[in-house]
């Protein structure tokens, strides 16, 4: 049974629809990032507005004293009425298309998932070229999920670049056609084992680029020394302790995701090859994955390490999960290597 | 610098936080004192279950697992490892030395993951016992000035209507019903509170996931030494039976009685595989399927079964898992009387993707000694370059392509040879000659005749035993639940305070505080939530006349 060629053909026009959309917001975001000056205060919840009105008599969060202090901007302005456009901040206008263009294109990109799986009869997760579709539609569904609750126009400029890379990488070098699977993935682990690893993928990807924001703004904020922020990309971010905090949460939410998607291949692994570990170079690479934000959760536990230390750490477990995803898949052969790249 | 990573427990009051830091106290001894050798044990004991430790051990573990998925390990394919050290004679000597080529097994990696255990035991044993008694033990009691804690609130309100007790009493409820734990003190006189806690589940979570973690080690290890794994190679029409003695390759733990595996056998009826047949990935397999009749023990009723990659053949105490296939054409050999001196399927390796494949043919009973080196292809296509290959997987139009040699096969000096290799240096090349089904050769100078008669296929099989693996697997799945209770249930503190200034006066001072045990984003809306709840009870009022002046205008302008 060969695959349902115009299923493939729509799947892949999808995609391409999907890039061309990406490319807008990419510029929406980017538009909207340069304008973005200082703007950042009101990165809380996005229905912060009301629980400001209780009184606090002390609040120690010592960078949110230094931002209240600083440029002043307090102003939580969450939802924006058509009456409110004019009050709109700068950049603002291009963020709010930028952000509609990614739902948009997330939509095609789904819509090319879907197609690309019904044209083979599958789960689309059986090849680089699929990994890879899914993975970025993976970053986009985790970003667009947080960004219904936070602001996160700040980030889409490089969220978005990251996927346009992605799938750019995906249709050039690592296309491959439809087709059906070898008969080692014809399992349903298949579906969990890779999906868990896929939706990692995303949020580490998004985990990720956080904390390197965090570390531009943190190295921005101890030379400001209190004052307000200079430098052109950390004034268009929101201040470290948050970004710190987001990205805590997002890492801590995948870990053990992560360690399900490991297991899963364990279990998996022990159904086709008869063991669950055998230090295949991909499972040696997941491993060292899992260790390494282990150890940035250890991290943030242990004074003295919190903060940049933290931060490089996770960073250096993004690089593993790189390695663990495309390195060994095009360099290492073991019983793993199903890239459908010769 | 700023303090961007806010320490909310500088100067809070000692019953308020359980000081659960595992850094190891600065408990050098002061210059002149001596600790003697058994403080300096502690010393260390302290620096190894300490957090900062388990962090290197970490980073360490980490660093020392590339290697081992990096260059090629010699439990998983030793073929390769010998390939690395032809090609890099001297790089692959040294790596050989210091353990590159087994990582996973070397001493300075168990070494590091044993420091790691004794770390983690060490650390989580008394954590362990604590997390015990603060099961058990009543929240704290509240300080005294609420409005120096992280989170905060304090308004001003009026107890002639509802009571202070009132206040606190509809407070604790709250906090019950929404399963805190409770602890209060009756208002008197001046002030009261309520105390109470939540989260504790957090903390053992954390202890779960990492006593889990010990757990899945234990069992790996009991698997390893308890367990065993082979390799059989078995040709269509052609039995396995569960012996040592059939196996091409086994590894066994160290408790394991050899002598004494399951006795199962099975014989291989039919393997088919099926390819992809155009397209981008012609070629590439699509499914194999041996079907095998098989009985558990002998004398046992046979069973049938369809082995496949995802589905393993299951008997008692063993598994039986198709890993690979291959062709064994079948050969016939007859000497110069007629007489058919050989006939068997014979297996050939395949070197390629299309199943381009090789295979030796050795005869030392004959005389005078033959031997055949030959390609067999699949799909066979003729290339002027290249020779015989194969351009398809599946047999659709086979061909076996021979050299014949004859002279000393080398077999009688004691030392092995591999069935798959012909040493060629005592033997005299006789010629060549590629062979359909059904062809016949005659060989030069009158030695007989080689008939390619049919093709067989074989199917590769590892059959293995693991004795800890669903302890493993339980271990492991304790081990996420662990895991996730520890990162996602928040472990915080509350308190309200009501505070007359004195006991006549109808107003009132409220305030509520909050601490987190982490640094946590959730615990100012959590706080918030506990105001409002607090506030329905006891509404904000901005002055509120105070005893002392009853003609005061009334509160709320």
């Amino acid at each position: 049974m060969s695959a349902n060629e115009s299923l493939a053909q729509l799947s892949n026009g999808m995609v391409y629809a999907s890039m061309v959309v990406y490319a807008g917001s990419f510029i929406g975001f980017a538009a909207s990032f340069a304008a973005g000056r200082g703007q950042q205060e009101d990165d809380g919840a996005v229905a912060d507005s009301s629980a400001s009105s209780t009184v606090r008599a002390v609040d120690v969060t010592s960078a949110t004293m230094a931002e209240s202090g600083s440029a002043g901007g307090t102003a939580t302005l969450t939802k924006t009425r058509d009456e409110d456009v004019e009050a709109l901040p700068p950049g603002r206008r291009a963020g709010n298309i930028a952000m509609s263009l990614m739902w948009l294109a997330t939509a095609f990109l789904l819509a090319g998932e879907i197609a690309r799986g019904a044209s083979a009869g599958r789960v689309p997760w059986g090849n680089m070229y699929e990994f890879s579709l899914s993975a970025a539609l993976a970053t986009a569904v985790v970003f667009l999920a947080i960004s219904t609750r936070r602001n996160l126009r700040w980030l889409g400029v490089f969220v978005v670049g990251a996927i346009l890379l992605t799938l750019g990488a995906a249709v050039t070098i690592l296309y491959t056609e439809s087709a059906q699977l070898v008969p080692a993935l014809k399992s349903v682990w298949l579906v969990i084992h890779v999906l868990a690893a896929i939706i990692c993928g995303g949020a580490f990807t998004i985990g990720a680029a956080v904390t390197a924001l965090y570390l531009v703004r943190d190295r921005a904020e101890v030379k400001a020394d209190g004052g307000p922020v200079t430098g052109w990309l950390s004034s268009r971010v929101p201040p470290a302790k948050r970004l710190d905090t987001m990205a805590y949460r997002i890492n801590a939410f995948v870990f053990p995701l992560w360690t399900f998607a490991v297991i899963a291949g364990a279990i998996w692994a022990e159904n086709a090859w008869g063991r669950y570990w055998g230090w295949d170079p991909k499972e040696t690479w997941a491993f060292i994955t899992w260790v390494i934000y282990a150890g940035y959760l250890h991290a943030r536990a242990t004074a003295g390490w919190r903060g940049r230390k933290a931060a490089v750490i996770c960073l250096v477990g993004y690089v593993a999960f790189l390695i663990n995803y495309f390195g060994v898949n095009f360099y290492a052969s073991g019983l793993h290597s199903y890239a459908g790249v010769s | 610098m700023a303090s961007t990573s806010a320490e909310p427990r500088g100067e809070s009051p000692e019953d308020l936080s359980v000081d659960l830091s595992t850094a190891p106290k600065n408990d050098l001894p002061p210059d002149g004192m001596k600790i003697g050798f058994t403080g300096w044990l502690r010393w260390m004991w302290r620096q190894l279950t300490s957090m900062r430790t388990a962090l290197l051990l970490l980073f360490l573990l980490a660093i020392a697992s590339i290697p081992g998925s990096v260059l090629p390990q010699r439990p998983v394919d030793p073929a390769k490892v010998n390939q690395y050290l032809i090609d890099n004679p001297g790089l692959g000597k040294f790596f050989d030395s210091i353990g590159f080529f087994n990582v996973f097994s070397a001493p300075w990696y168990v070494a590091v993951y044993l420091l790691l255990c004794i770390s983690l035991a060490g650390c989580i044993i008394p954590r362990t016992r604590l997390h015990f008694k603060a099961m058990r033990a009543q929240p704290p009691r509240a300080p005294s000035r609420l409005t120096r804690l992280p989170e905060s609130a304090s308004w001003q309100t009026d107890t002639t209507e509802t009571s202070p007790q009132q206040i606190l009493d509809s407070t604790a409820d709250e906090l019950r019903s929404r399963r805190w734990r409770v602890r209060t003190q009756e208002f008197e006189d001046t002030t009261g509170w309520v105390s109470a806690e939540k989260g504790y589940l957090r903390e053992t979570g954390n202890l779960l996931f990492h006593i889990s973690l010990l757990a899945l080690l234990f069992a790996v290890a009991f698997g390893g030494m308890y367990g065993w794994r082979g390799q059989a190679l078995v040709i269509e029409g052609e039995s396995f039976t569960d012996t040592i003695t059939q196996y091409d390759s086994f590894k066994s733990g160290q408790q394991v009685d050899v002598g004494n595996l399951p006795p199962f056998s099975f014989k291989l009826d039919d393997f088919r595989v099926s390819y992809q047949e155009g397209g981008e990935q012609q070629g590439a397999p699509r499914s194999f399927e041996a079907e095998v009749t098989y009985r558990s023990e002998p004398g046992a009723t046979p069973a049938k079964q369809t082995v496949e990659v995802n589905e393993p053949l299951v008997v008692d105490g063993a598994k039986a898992f198709l890993v690979g296939h291959g062709y064994a054409p079948v050969i016939q050999v007859k000497d110069p009387q007629g007489k058919v001196v050989y006939d068997a399927p014979t297996v050939f390796l395949p070197v390629d993707g299309n199943f381009t494949s090789n295979g030796i043919i050795k005869m030392p009973d004959n005389d005078p000694q033959l031997a055949f080196q030959a390609i067999f292809t699949p799909t066979t296509a003729l290339d002027a370059n290249h020779g015989p290959h194969s351009t398809f997987p599946a047999a659709n139009d086979p061909g076996v392509f021979l050299s014949a040699w004859k002279g000393n096969l080398g077999l009688d000096n004691g030392v092995p040879q591999s069935v798959y290799k012909l040493d060629t240096t005592n033997l005299k090349k006789l010629g060549l000659k590629g062979l359909r089904p059904g062809e016949s050769w005659t060989l030069p100078e009158g030695l007989g005749t080689v008939t390619f008669t049919g093709v067989k296929e074989y199917g590769t099989f590892d059959v293995a035993h693991d004795p800890g693996k669903e302890f493993a697997l339980i271990a492991a799945i304790l081990a996420i639940a662990g895991l996730s209770l520890s990162l996602f249930i928040p472990r915080r503190r509350v308190w309200v305070r009501v505070t007359k200034p004195s006991a006549s006066s109808g107003a009132a001072t409220v305030e509520v505080a909050g601490l987190s045990r982490t640094d946590e984003a959730g615990l100012r809306p959590a706080v918030d939530e506990l105001v409002e709840s607090v506030k329905s009870v006891a509404p904000v009022e901005e002055q509120v006349s105070n005893e002392s002046d009853p003609d005061a205008s009334p509160a709320g302008n």
